[in-house]
C-alpha cells in the first residue's frame, strides 16, 4: 500500500472555558488506512474530530488534506473537502424520510427531485442490505437501521476520509460485521478512516494504526502490531507496566465479624441500559468494586442493581429473600443506598439548603405529607456536617456555594442517615481536592468495618486497590472477571480489562 | 426481514406530516357536510364557502407565514402588529399625499414593512440567537405602537384607483345561487383570494421541492443534525422569518384591500388566529412537521367553526371564542391520539 498522506493536523489547540481540550495535538492518516484514535472519555476524542468536521473551530494548528492546507468552518465545508462523518449520537433528521436524510445538505441544486433521490437511495439501501424504504419517515426506523442510513449517507458522499465516531454502540454483532465488511472495501478503494470506539475487540479487527489521547494530549501513533492490547490499556489510563506494582494502601484488613452473611445476591440481572445479564453479590461489611473503562458498563450494572435503569430480567435477593426492585424507591425500602456518578444531575438540588439536601432521601421514604419539624432537621444537619467534617457556614448555606468535596459530603450524608446496609458509591471522589478523596476513602472503610456493604466505584484503579477487597472487571458492557487476594494488582486488572486472546 | 418492513403497516408508510393533513382535511370535510346537512340556510350556498375564502384570504396568507416559521422551529406573534401597520401605512399613503397616491406604489410600501420586519426579526433569532418568542413580541408592540404614531384615528381610503381595485369581483360561473325573490347572484370572489390561493400554491411547491423548504423541515426537526447534515441552520432560521415577515405584508395589503381603511386596533389577535390554523392544520409547535396545505383547511376550518356557531344562533362573541378554544383541544387531542397509537403500533 502507498503511503500517500491523506489527512495530517499538527499542533491543534482548543481551550473551552476552564478547560484545555485539546493540547498541542497531532494527528495524520494515509490513504487506504483505518486508523483508530483511542482514549478515557475526555481524552479529546470527539473534540479533536468536530474540529476536523468544522463544529468547533481550533484556537491554533493547522489541517492539510492532500498536502493543501484547508480551512474548515462549518461542517457543509468539511462535507465540501471530502470528510465525511458518522457520529456516536444520531444526527440525522427524525421528521424526514430515509432519503432525504441520505441527500438533504449535499450538492448545488436548489430543486429536489424527489423520483431522482428516491431511486438512488432505493439503490443504496439494497446494495448495503439496510431493512428500509427509502420513503419510509427516518422515526420510524429502529436505532440501528438509523445509524445504518447515517452511514449510508456517508460512504455515499465519495469522501476521501471517513470518520466513524463510536458507530458501532447500537449495532448488533451482523450488523458491526457488515460494517466492518464495507470498512475494508473503502480502504481498498483508498478512502482514509478515523474509527473512534470504546470496543477492544473491534480495534484489533479492524485497525491498521492506533493514534492515543489522555486528557487533551497527544499520547503517541502507533502500529496495531507493535502494541498489545494490555500496553494500549495503559498507555489509556496513563499507567506505564513498571509503575504498576502494587501500592497496598494502608487500610486494608477491615473485616467484620459476621461476614459470611450475602446482603444483596443478583441472578441474571439485566436493564434496558444495554449490559449483558450478570450475577453479583456482596457480603456484610465488605467492600467491592466495579472496574473497568468508561463505557465498560460498570455504572450500568449498579444502577441496574438500585433500579435506577429499568431492570428487563433477572432475580435480586436480599439477606437471602427474594425481592422486587423496580424503582429506587423499592431498593430504599431495603436498606439500599446510592450515591450517583454525576452529582449534578443526578445528586444535589443546588438551591436547597445543606440541611434541605441532607435529609431528602429520609423524607422521601417518610412521607411528603408528614414533614419532619425544624428542630429535628437540624439535629440530624449538625449531626452529619459534625460527623462528616463538611466545611459549610450554616446547615441553611445553599448547597450550590459549597466546594465539590462538601458537596459530595453531603449527599453521602443524605445517605447515610438512612442507615443502609448495602452502599453504592459511583465516582464519588471524581473532581474533588485530595484531602477530601483521602476523608471518603477512610469513611468507607470505616462504615464496612461497621458492618456495612459497599460497592465502590471509581476511575482511579489505586483508589479502588486502596479500599477494596473484590474488584468485578467489565469490558464491552459485561463482567469479564472477578480479582480478589493476591490477584488485587494494577497489572492484573490491566490484563483482565484487556482481555487476552485466551479470553474467547 | 420482511416481517419487520411490515411492522407498523399503514403507519409505518405515512409520514407524521401527511398523516396529520388527513386528519385536518377529512375532520374539516366531516365539520362542513355536517353543517350543509344539519344547519341548511346559507351553507347549502356555494357562495358561503367564498365568503369564508374572501373574508379569510389574508389569514390563510399570513397562516401560511406562520406555518413556515413554524415548521422550522420558531414562532413569529408579530404579524397582527405588522398587518395593522401595512394597513394604516398605505392608507395615509394613499389619501394623505398631495394628489393621493399611487396604487402600486403602495404595494411596495406593504412588501417593503413586511420584509423589514421579517428581516430585522430574522437577525435577531438567527444571528444573536434570541428566542423568537421575544422577538417578535418585541415585533408586535412595536407595530403597534408605530401604528398609532403613522396615524392615531381610524378611517376609511377614498381613492379612487384604489376602491376601484378594492370593488373588483372575479365570477365563479355555475356556482350562483337565487335569492328568496328568485334572482340570480352570480358566486365571487375577491382579488385577495387569487393571491391566497397563489401563495398557497407556490409555498407548497416551495417547502415540496426546494432544498431551502427541505432545509426548514430539517432544522425544526433537529437543527444540532441540520447542522451535521451540511445545513446552513442560521441562514434557514433567517429565511423562514424573512418569508414570514414578507407574507404578513402581502397578507397586511390583501386585508387592507378587503377592509379599505386604516386603523390601529386593525387584525387584533391574528397570530393568535394564525397559530391556530397552523395547528388544527397538522404544523406541530416543536417544529419540523406540518403542510402549507393543511394550514390551508385549518383557516378554513376555524372560519367555519366560527360561521357555524353563528348560524346556530349562538352569535355572540364568547360563544364563537368558547367553541374555538374547545375545538383546538378537540384537534390536538385527536391529534395526539393518533401519534400515540402511530408511535405504539410501530414498538409493538
Amino acid at each position: 500500500m502507498d503511503e500517500y498522506r491523506l489527512l495530517e493536523m499538527r499542533g491543534i489547540e482548543k481551550t473551552f472555558p476552564g478547560v484545555r481540550a485539546l493540547q498541542n495535538v497531532d494527528f495524520s492518516l494515509n490513504a487506504g488506512e483505518i486508523h483508530a484514535l483511542m482514549g478515557e472519555n475526555g481524552a479529546g476524542k470527539s473534540t479533536l474530530i468536530k474540529v476536523l468536521t468544522g463544529v468547533y473551530s481550533k484556537d491554533a494548528g493547522t489541517i492539510r488534506l492532500d498536502g493543501k492546507e484547508v480551512k474548515i468552518h462549518s461542517p457543509q465545508d468539511a462535507q465540501n473537502a471530502g470528510i465525511s462523518t458518522v457520529y456516536q449520537e444520531i444526527t440525522l433528521c427524525p421528521n424526514l424520510s430515509v432519503a432525504e436524510n441520505m441527500f438533504i445538505g449535499r450538492g448545488n441544486g436548489k430543486i429536489t427531485n424527489w423520483k431522482e433521490m428516491n431511486d438512488r437511495a432505493k439503490t443504496l439501501l439494497e446494495r448495503l442490505d439496510i431493512p428500509a424504504k427509502a420513503t419510509q419517515q427516518l422515526a420510524n426506523c429502529s436505532i440501528a437501521v438509523q445509524q445504518m442510513v447515517a452511514i449510508a449517507r456517508a460512504i455515499d458522499m465519495e469522501c476521501k476520509v471517513l470518520i466513524l465516531d463510536e458507530p458501532t454502540s447500537s449495532l448488533d454483532e451482523q450488523e458491526v460485521e457488515k460494517l466492518f465488511g464495507l470498512m475494508r472495501d473503502l480502504k481498498a478503494m483508498g478512502v482514509g478512516i478515523i474509527f473512534v470506539t470504546h470496543f477492544l475487540d473491534q480495534v484489533y479487527e479492524v485497525c491498521d494504526k492506533i493514534t492515543v489521547l489522555r486528557d487533551g494530549q497527544l499520547v503517541g501513533e502507533y502500529e496495531i502490531r507493535d502494541l498489545p492490547r494490555v500496553q494500549l490499556v495503559a498507555k489509556m489510563l496513563g499507567k506505564e507496566m513498571d509503575d504498576l506494582s502494587d501500592i497496598k494502601g494502608e487500610h486494608e484488613a477491615y473485616h467484620s465479624p459476621d461476614a459470611d452473611m450475602k446482603i444483596f445476591e443478583a441472578e441474571k440481572l439485566q436493564s434496558n441500559a444495554g449490559i449483558k445479564p450478570f450475577n453479583f453479590h456482596i457480603q456484610k461489611g465488605e467492600v467491592n468494586g466495579f472496574t473497568g473503562l468508561l463505557g465498560s458498563g460498570r455504572s450500568e450494572c449498579v444502577r441496574a442493581i438500585f433500579g435506577a435503569d429499568r431492570v428487563i430480567g433477572g432475580k435480586v435477593k436480599v439477606k437471602g429473600k427474594e425481592v422486587k426492585i423496580h424503582k429506587p424507591k423499592d431498593a430504599m425500602k431495603n436498606g439500599i443506598a446510592y450515591l450517583p456518578e454525576d452529582r449534578k444531575v443526578d445528586g444535589i438540588i443546588g438551591d436547597l439548603s445543606v440541611r434541605e439536601n441532607i435529609i431528602l432521601a429520609l423524607q422521601v421514604m417518610k412521607g411528603f405529607f408528614k414533614p419532619f419539624t425544624k428542630a429535628q432537621a437540624y439535629a440530624f444537619a449538625d449531626e452529619y456536617i459534625k460527623k462528616l467534617n463538611i466545611k459549610t457556614a450554616s446547615a441553611d448555606t445553599p448547597i450550590k456555594s459549597l466546594s465539590g468535596g462538601n458537596q459530595q459530603k453531603v449527599i453521602l450524608a443524605r445517605w447515610l442517615l438512612m442507615h443502609p446496609e448495602y452502599l453504592i458509591l459511583d465516582e464519588p471522589t471524581r473532581g474533588i481536592d485530595v484531602g477530601t478523596k483521602v476523608d471518603i476513602q477512610k469513611l468507607v472503610l470505616e462504615l464496612a468495618s461497621g458492618g456495612m456493604s459497599i460497592t465502590f466505584i471509581s476511575s482511579e484503579t489505586d483508589e479502588m486497590l486502596r479500599t477494596c477487597s473484590r474488584l468485578i472487571v467489565m469490558r464491552d458492557r459485561k463482567v469479564v472477571g472477578e480479582l480478589s487476594g493476591d490477584d488485587l494488582t494494577q497489572s492484573m486488572i490491566m490484563s483482565t480489562i484487556a482481555g487476552g486472546e485466551s479470553d474467547e | 426481514m420482511d416481517k419487520k418492513k411490515l411492522k407498523g403497516g399503514i403507519f409505518n408508510r405515512i409520514s407524521d406530516t401527511n398523516l396529520l393533513l388527513c386528519i385536518t382535511i377529512v375532520i374539516f370535510l366531516i365539520m362542513y357536510i355536517s353543517a350543509i346537512v344539519f344547519l341548511g340556510g346559507g351553507f347549502k350556498k356555494p357562495q358561503m364557502f367564498f365568503n369564508i375564502l374572501n373574508n379569510e384570504a389574508p389569514l390563510i396568507i399570513t397562516a401560511c407565514g406562520m406555518s413556515i416559521v413554524m415548521i422550522s422551529g420558531g414562532i413569529d406573534i408579530s404579524i397582527g402588529g405588522v398587518v395593522a401597520l401595512v394597513s394604516m401605512s398605505c392608507a395615509v399613503y394613499l389619501d394623505k399625499t398631495p394628489g393621493g397616491g399611487n396604487v402600486w406604489v403602495s404595494m411596495l410600501i406593504a412588501l417593503a414593512i413586511g420584509l423589514l420586519f421579517g428581516i430585522v426579526q430574522g437577525y435577531l433569532v438567527a444571528y444573536c440567537e434570541i428566542q423568537p418568542f421575544i422577538v417578535t413580541l418585541a415585533g408586535m408592540f412595536f407595530a403597534r405602537g408605530m401604528t398609532t404614531i403613522v396615524n392615531t384615528d381610524p378611517f376609511n381610503v377614498e381613492n379612487s384607483a384604489f376602491r376601484k381595485l378594492k370593488d373588483t369581483r372575479i365570477t365563479i360561473p355555475k356556482m350562483g345561487s337565487y335569492t328568496k325573490k328568485g334572482l340570480y347572484q352570480a358566486a365571487h370572489i375577491e382579488i385577495g383570494v387569487v393571491v391566497a390561493i397563489a401563495i398557497v400554491v407556490v409555498l407548497f411547491l416551495v417547502l415540496r421541492y426546494t432544498k431551502l423548504g427541505r432545509s426548514f423541515y430539517a432544522v425544526g426537526g433537529n437543527p444540532q443534525s441540520a447542522l451535521m447534515l451540511g445545513i446552513n441552520v442560521k441562514r434557514t432560521k433567517f429565511l423562514s422569518h424573512v418569508i414570514c415577515g414578507l407574507m404578513a405584508g402581502i397578507g397586511g395589503y390583501v386585508y387592507f384591500l378587503h377592509v379599505g381603511s386604516g386603523a390601529p386596533s386593525h387584525a387584533t389577535g391574528m397570530e393568535m388566529n394564525a397559530i391556530a390554523s397552523s395547528i388544527i392544520g397538522g404544523t406541530m409547535l416543536t417544529g419540523g412537521v406540518g403542510n402549507i396545505i393543511g394550514t390551508l383547511f385549518g383557516v378554513l376550518s376555524l372560519s367555519s367553526i366560527q360561521n357555524i356557531v353563528s348560524s346556530a344562533g349562538l352569535g355572540q362573541a364568547w360563544w364563537t371564542g368558547i367553541t374555538i378554544g374547545g375545538m383546538l383541544c378537540l384537534f390536538l387531542l385527536i391529534q395526539s391520539i393518533v401519534m400515540w397509537a402511530k408511535k405504539r403500533s410501530l414498538k409493538a
